[in-house]
């Protein structure tokens, strides 16, 4: 690209590789320390010297953690807010953004920004109001106050999802009027199609945000048989410190960062695109 | 004449079909506003003028500005938000870092893609996982940070969560530490979109490396940095969960707690929901104006690429 401009700048390029090198091993050196814990004795941990590397490596912790009925129940909960919210939410969402982005209705730009504006109140501000409405509703004894809020959509994704179906031409929906296509046809079979890589992006962040979800669990969920994952770690943490089972704790946060870790390190171009595109916008 | 009118009426039946299927599309967002938005906005704002507690009547409890005005000599709201605002440094601290590292990864170096990801990866994990890893961390006998400080100087290192001005150190160690690759994702895509020209003009006209950064890096990033500036305010007044899981009950003399920790101590765990709606409101406000003065002020510093 810039052929002596580089040649003159390599011990420099040298510096810099090694200081990001450098960052990025400070940056990920806590999780190591994490996922080195899970797998150390009690006396190991305690010693209060810097180790790393377990000796003996016990696996133990992470099967004692999943013969835990709390935890496997806080991950079964999870997903039944996952499932629901995802496939509603998501379709609601999808929907939404296609009548935001293609159709004429009286009012749409008003009604796009006032929902846009939503993103800036703080949930501070409007969890007191939902926590009585819940409480008056019955839903605090249940994983509603999780589900049915997210079913009617997600701000962030009619936003991301708009912009995409914009910049499809609109000839396509003339062509498909022309052929007889209703508007939720023309949604389905021409548009749907054509978003799918931008709406999956969007699942997954999405699925990513619900995972790790927790201060909305903590405030709606009564009961402790509807604790979701997060709420069901930190409690885990508040018991197993006094007892000084470190072990257990770093290997139970350790499974619940998985899901997430995994999706990003399988997804990360169109993840990182995505969390880019909102910058620059 | 006929044809003409009749044309015109079609159209707009057209246009009527076309908004019904259009209400049809966007009524569950709209609904959804209203009943988990809108509703509880409006309430907020009537509740934080009554002393309600949750067991009695909203109605009957109506005591106009009185929560307001106690909160202004409520000395823990104050330490709160004074204590939400020292946060903050990690603001400042984390744009300048991400904007050096992008610029790091911006030249022609190996393995980019694997640095970008490793920085990111604290970005999507759980904020309650890695609080409670970094509670660890800090541990004041057997933690990572004061097993280095033992390794290195034979000494025993601070309680970092239990002292009152470190544990705010160790907050904005965390935060910046947490967020720092969401501003490197985003720089390296503004540095990306710098045309190159630009710089080789410059280095034509003898700009040296400072000079360069100083006039094209910094303005034609500045739309970044507004966005993450924004974003991060906004962000910054709402901290609240790892407070929770890394202190207790806030901190020593309540020196970690931040204003969403103290409205949720006031309403959930003192049952003062009227006055914890009255910290609710204020704290939108401040957001609010806050945004405002970034939003006016940015025509001073924010450049466009035109």
């Amino acid at each position: 690209m810039n052929g002596g401009y580089a040649k003159k700048n390599t011990t420099f390029d040298i510096i810099v590789f090694i200081l990001l090198c450098l960052g990025a091993v400070t940056m990920v050196f806590p999780l190591i320390y994490m996922v080195a814990t899970s797998f150390m004795t009690k006396n190991q941990i305690l010693s209060g010297t810097l180790t790393l590397i377990p000796d003996p490596l016990l696996i133990g912790k992470y099967s004692e953690v999943l013969g835990k009925g709390q935890f496997i129940n806080g991950i079964l909960n999870t997903l039944k807010v996952e499932i629901p919210v995802l496939l509603i939410g998501g379709f609601t969402s999808t929907i939404a953004a296609f009548g935001f982005a293609k159709m004429n209705f009286r009012g749409k730009n008003a009604l796009f920004l006032a929902l846009l504006a939503t993103i800036m109140i703080p949930f501070a501000v409007i969890m007191i109001p939902q926590y009585v409405l819940f409480t008056k509703l019955g839903w605090t004894n249940s994983l509603l106050p999780l589900i049915i809020p997210g079913c009617f959509g997600n701000v962030s994704m009619i936003f991301f999802l708009r912009q995409n179906i914009i910049g499809l031409p609109t000839d396509l929906m003339d062509a498909a009027k022309l052929d007889g296509c209703n508007y939720f046809q023309i949604f389905y079979k021409i548009f749907l199609p054509l978003i799918k890589g931008a709406l999956g992006t969007q699942l997954v962040l999405w699925f990513m945000l619900i995972w790790n979800d927790y201060l909305a669990p903590t405030i709606f969920l009564r009961s402790e048989d509807n604790w979701t994952l997060q709420v069901v770690i930190r409690s885990f943490n508040s018991y197993y410190a006094i007892q000084s089972d470190y072990a257990l704790i770093m290997a139970a946060s350790t499974i619940a960062m998985m899901p997430t870790l995994l999706l990003f390190f399988l997804l990360q171009n169109v993840i990182i695109e995505s969390i880019a595109i909102s910058g620059i916008k | 004449m006929g044809r003409k009118k009749r044309v015109k009426e079609k159209m707009s039946a057209m246009a009527k079909r076309e908004e019904r299927w259009a209400w049809l599309f966007i009524a569950a967002p709209f609904i959804g506003f209203l009943i988990f938005m809108a509703y509880p906005i409006c309430f907020a704002l009537f509740a934080s003028m009554t002393k309600w507690t949750g067991m009695n009547a909203l109605a009957d409890n109506f005591c106009g500005f009185e929560n307001y005005i106690a909160i202004f000599t409520d000395e823990k709201f104050w330490k709160s938000l004074g204590t939400t605002i020292i946060y903050m440094i990690g603001i400042p601290i984390g744009m300048i870092l991400g904007l050096l590292l992008a610029m790091g990864m911006n030249r022609k170096i190996p393995g980019v893609r694997v640095l970008r990801t490793m920085y990111y990866v604290p970005v999507v994990s759980s904020l309650v996982a890695v609080s409670i890893l970094w509670m660890w961390v800090y541990n004041y006998d057997y933690g990572l940070f004061n097993s280095i400080i033992k390794a290195v100087t034979g000494l025993h290192g601070p309680n970092w969560l239990g002292d009152e001005i470190l544990v705010k150190v160790a907050m904005i160690i965390f935060m910046t530490w947490k967020g720092l690759g969401t501003s490197i994702i985003l720089y390296l895509a503004g540095l990306q979109n710098i045309p190159r020209d630009y710089y080789e003009a410059a280095a034509i006209d003898g700009a040296n490396g400072w000079e360069k950064f100083k006039n094209i890096t910094l303005p034609l990033v500045s739309p970044v940095s507004f966005y993450i500036l924004i974003t991060s305010l906004i962000g910054g007044f709402q901290v609240f969960v790892e407070v929770q899981v890394m202190t207790t009950s806030g901190g020593t003399n309540y020196s970690a707690a931040t204003i969403v920790y103290y409205l949720y101590d006031k309403a959930f765990s003192n049952g003062q929901l009227g006055y914890g709606c009255a910290i609710a409101v204020l704290l939108a406000i401040i957001i609010f104006i806050i945004t405002a003065i970034n939003f006016v002020g940015q025509d001073k510093w924010v450049k466009t690429m035109d």
